[in-house]
């Protein structure tokens, strides 16, 4: 009974290590430099991390079917041109604008699901081909100049605060809630981690397994309609270099959290919490006038770490 | 007149290389339990996956109640009543037993999944198996056993009037198997069909009405139970007279070559002590579960004990690690295949000749392609794999077939201690004399043996000495001419407990 109760301890403890390494940063932080722990901080940081979360959480989906997807920074780079551009040429409602981008997005990922799910390629290969087409399309469609002077209530959504919290975070938190739902109350969830753990054992249970394929890459897709118009918003600008390499940091935030890249195990609230701990590390990098060639190093250490710390768990 | 509930007609089935069915007829009757039988290879699970939609037949047609079906996809067939447990296990090992068992089918609420509902439902279904666990456990810490059962109920979850049981028995200890055969024997009561496929002759006339057998790929014919005895069985299935099943011994066992004193793994195995002479069988016997595995594993330096001393040859082994151990001339055919005998995206003849490598590769690193294909090839030939070709890929194999490999793999190492963990297990009769015959031939040879079975008739008919686990402790030692079915059985169960 004893060992029981401390295996138990030491599984929670394990679990939730992510959680503690984060609340220990944020102290150790706080000590060292007095503008970490202000509100002004806090707050810049979690709308800085709202763009790298909506898309780690699209990742995170797709990772547990055992895929990955590569073209998230250019996808944002394109649905946000769009956005911008649309924004400049038409007089849409923004609700239309946002719209816009989202099935952009949806169409970038339907592309990168069905050669995945229907022609059984690579998803590190599909993916790939859509990053450059998409940055490519994006390139072609600005003429390779940023798109800026966008409305002013389109900005809001980047830059504006309901009861003194960030949009994009608001956002965040929904496109969270919506997913986590999904994940573990909705069949759909069941499905993507079938499919990820063994898809033979899926595909003999009756499931569609390609659709499921298929409809990740969508959702990634959307995540990064979604992103595009919060960095879009928050630049005041449609960039044709946005977005570049986000697809690494999206994939360091899953792979932090916990989630398998070999698919079938992972939970969203590692995402959010690996998102997180990105975020603080840049922050308080910047706060202590780390240069960022430095903080590429620190990135890469820590997604190192959170990998041994996985592979302690699993063994 | 019979009621016939599914018929297939002229069945054709072609792989590349390989035709694996040739116009076969197959049916089933109401209320009946159908042994499908014949060796490695024979085209049994092909057939079955054919009849649950898991692959298209090139030629010939598939009646249920008459009408013409083509199913393309497993869902197809479960929703027209056909169920399948696969040979193959493929639990979701990351979710947990309710989950896998209601996979494809969840009860929900509206748009959300019921877990409360799953849970309760699994509960009860397990009940119906005769398993005791928590609904919510993940399925990797389950044991073989354990998660066939669990197959076994997931099949039973869809209500199928058909049920197709390919191999079910394989991984389950004895109790389990009586467990299976009563529900059978209710499904049955109830009206529904039953393919089961075996290659235990006793459990066929235990349980089946009606035998069908195929060989190689051709229909042999469909008897009923009554009419035919296993002899005539063998016969139609191998082709020819299996007189002899188990080869005499003239095994002298020479010096000592392996001592085990006071092995320990906390809560998993304790005190285990033996010596293995040269020229020897060591059986090894005990219920699925009885921590024999286990021992073997830390022998071999897979998993490490918590106490107690290995001496190979006289010398004590430090931390033994598979590296060490295979070079100190130990092999081990292990009991999973899947999980670690093979690497099954690989051709035959990679995977044969994987551990020998360094064997047949020049200083520079560089494998001496034709002698490594005349071995792959030699011992294809010797252990009689079936298959189109060495550059098959092990995947695409029978299941008995692969267990072949996985013998093949270390009989070219030519080890001086050879583990052998359940050997036999998913393989056809004729295939069984071959690897008794070959085992046997190793201790004459002077080789020494270790083997680990669950089957009493394959443990008095191999061994020259036998050594008894219950949960985790070794319950009694016997030389063959002690040794019966009784003394072995009570060893093995816990009616010795009270008294010993
Ligand atoms: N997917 C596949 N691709 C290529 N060949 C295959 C495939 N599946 C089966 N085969 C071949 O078809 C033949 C029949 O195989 P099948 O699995 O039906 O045999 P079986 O009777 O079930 O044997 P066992 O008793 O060993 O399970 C074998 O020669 C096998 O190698
Ligand atoms: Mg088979």
């Amino acid at each position: 009974m004893g060992e029981k109760t401390r295996g138990f301890d030491k599984k929670w403890i394990q679990t939730y290590m992510l959680i503690f390494i984060v609340i220990g940063l944020g102290v150790i932080l706080s000590f060292i430099s007095s503008n970490f722990l202000t509100v002004t901080n806090l707050l810049n940081v979690v709308r800085q991390i709202a763009v790298n979360g909506i898309l780690a959480i699209g990742m995170t989906i797709v990772c547990l079917t055992g895929g990955i997807d590569l073209s998230v920074g250019s996808i944002v780079a394109f649905s946000g041109i769009i956005a911008a551009g649309m924004l400049r040429d038409t007089g849409y409602p923004i609700i239309i604008i946002v719209l816009a981008a989202i099935v952009v997005g949806a169409v970038c990922g339907l592309y990168n699901g069905y050669f995945v799910a229907y022609w059984n390629a690579a998803p590190f290969v599909v993916t790939l081909s859509m990053m450059t087409i998409a940055r490519g399309m994006t390139y072609v469609y600005s003429d390779g100049r940023p798109i800026s002077n966008l409305r002013t209530e389109f900005l809001t959504i980047g830059k504006g605060s309901i009861a003194g919290i960030p949009i994009p975070t608001l956002i965040l938190v929904v496109v969270f809630i919506l997913g986590s739902i999904m994940l573990t109350k909705l069949k759909f969830g069941r499905y993507v981690y079938a499919v990820g753990g063994n898809e033979n054992a899926a595909m003999v249970s009756g499931i569609n397994v390609k659709r499921i394929k298929m409809m990740v890459y969508v959702l990634s897709g959307i995540a990064c309609g979604i992103a595009a118009i919060i960095l879009t918003a928050r630049v005041s600008a449609g960039l044709p270099q946005a977005g570049e390499s986000y697809e690494l940091d999206a994939i360091a935030a899953t792979v932090i959290g916990g989630t398998s890249l070999s698919g079938g195990r992972g939970r969203l609230w590692g995402t959010i919490v690996g998102a997180v701990l990105l975020g603080i590390v840049n922050n308080g990098l910047d706060l202590l006038n780390v240069s960022s060639f430095y903080q590429q190093i620190v990135k890469g250490l820590i997604i190192l770490g959170a990998i041994l710390i996985d592979s302690k768990r699993n063994s | 007149m019979e009621n016939i509930v599914l018929e297939a007609r002229n069945i054709t089935k072609r792989f590349p290389g390989v035709l694996a069915l040739s116009n076969v007829n197959f049916r089933l009757v109401k209320g009946k339990v159908h042994a499908l039988m014949g060796e490695n290879g024979a085209g049994k699970s092909t057939l079955m996956k054919i009849i649950a939609g898991i692959y298209q037949a090139d030629e010939g047609n598939v009646f249920l109640h008459g009408e013409k079906v083509v199913f393309h996809t497993p869902k197809q067939a479960l929703t027209n009543g056909i169920s399948m447990i696969h040979q193959e296990l493929s639990p979701i090992l990351d979710m947990t037993i309710a989950e896998n068992l209601f996979l494809g089918k969840e009860f929900c609420k509206g748009k959300f999944i019921d877990y409360r509902r799953m849970n309760s439902e699994a509960t009860a279904l397990m009940e119906r198996v005769g398993v005791d666990l928590p609904p919510t456990m993940l399925m990797k810490e389950l044991s073989v056993s354990q998660m066939q059962m669990i197959e076994i109920a997931k099949a039973l979850a869809y209500n199928a009037e058909i049920i197709i049981m390919d191999e079910p028995s394989a991984t389950i200890t004895e109790r389990e198997i009586a467990n299976l055969f009563e529900i059978i024997q209710g499904l049955k009561e109830d009206g529904r069909c039953i393919v089961y496929i075996t290659h235990k002759m006793d459990e066929v006339f235990r349980i089946a009405d009606e035998i069908t057998v195929f060989r190689d790929g051709q229909y042999i014919g469909t008897y009923d139970a009554d009419d035919i005895d296993e002899n005539q069985l063998v016969v139609k299935m191998v082709n020819r007279e299996l007189t002899e099943i188990y080869p005499k011994k003239n095994n002298k066992a020479a010096d000592e070559i392996l001592r085990v004193e006071n092995l320990c793994q906390k809560g998993v195995f304790e005190d285990i002590s033996f010596t293995l002479r040269k020229g020897e069988i060591l059986g090894f016997s005990g219920l699925m579960g009885s921590g024999r595995t286990e021992v073997m594993n830390a022998l071999f330096g897979i998993t490490h004990p918590t106490s107690g001393t290995i001496y190979i040859n006289g010398e004590k082994v430090d931390k033994p690690n598979p590296r060490k151990i295979i070079s100190k001339g130990i092999g081990y055919v292990t009991e999973d295949r899947k999980g670690n005998g093979l690497v099954l995206e690989m051709s035959v003849y990679d995977n044969t000749i994987l551990p020998s490598l360094s064997k047949l590769s020049n200083r520079m690193g560089v494998v001496n392609r034709r002698k490594a294909l005349e071995v792959a090839e030699e011992y294809k030939e010797k252990l009689k794999i079936k298959t189109p070709g060495l550059q098959q890929t092990v995947k695409q194999l029978s299941g008995g077939n692969q267990q072949k490999i996985v013998l093949a793999k270390w009989l070219i190492q030519n080890p001086d201690i050879i583990i052998f963990d359940e050997p036999t297990r998913g393989i056809d009769v004729g295939a069984k004399t071959e690897i008794y015959k070959l085992v046997a031939n190793l201790a004459e040879e002077g080789k020494a043996i270790i083997f680990i079975s669950s089957e009493m008739p394959e443990i008095l008919g191999m061994s020259d000495r036998v050594i008894v686990f219950y949960e985790g402790k070794k319950t009694g030692e016997l030389s063959i001419e002690e040794a019966t079915q009784e003394r072995i059985m009570m060893y093995a169960s816990d009616v010795e407990k009270g008294g010993a």
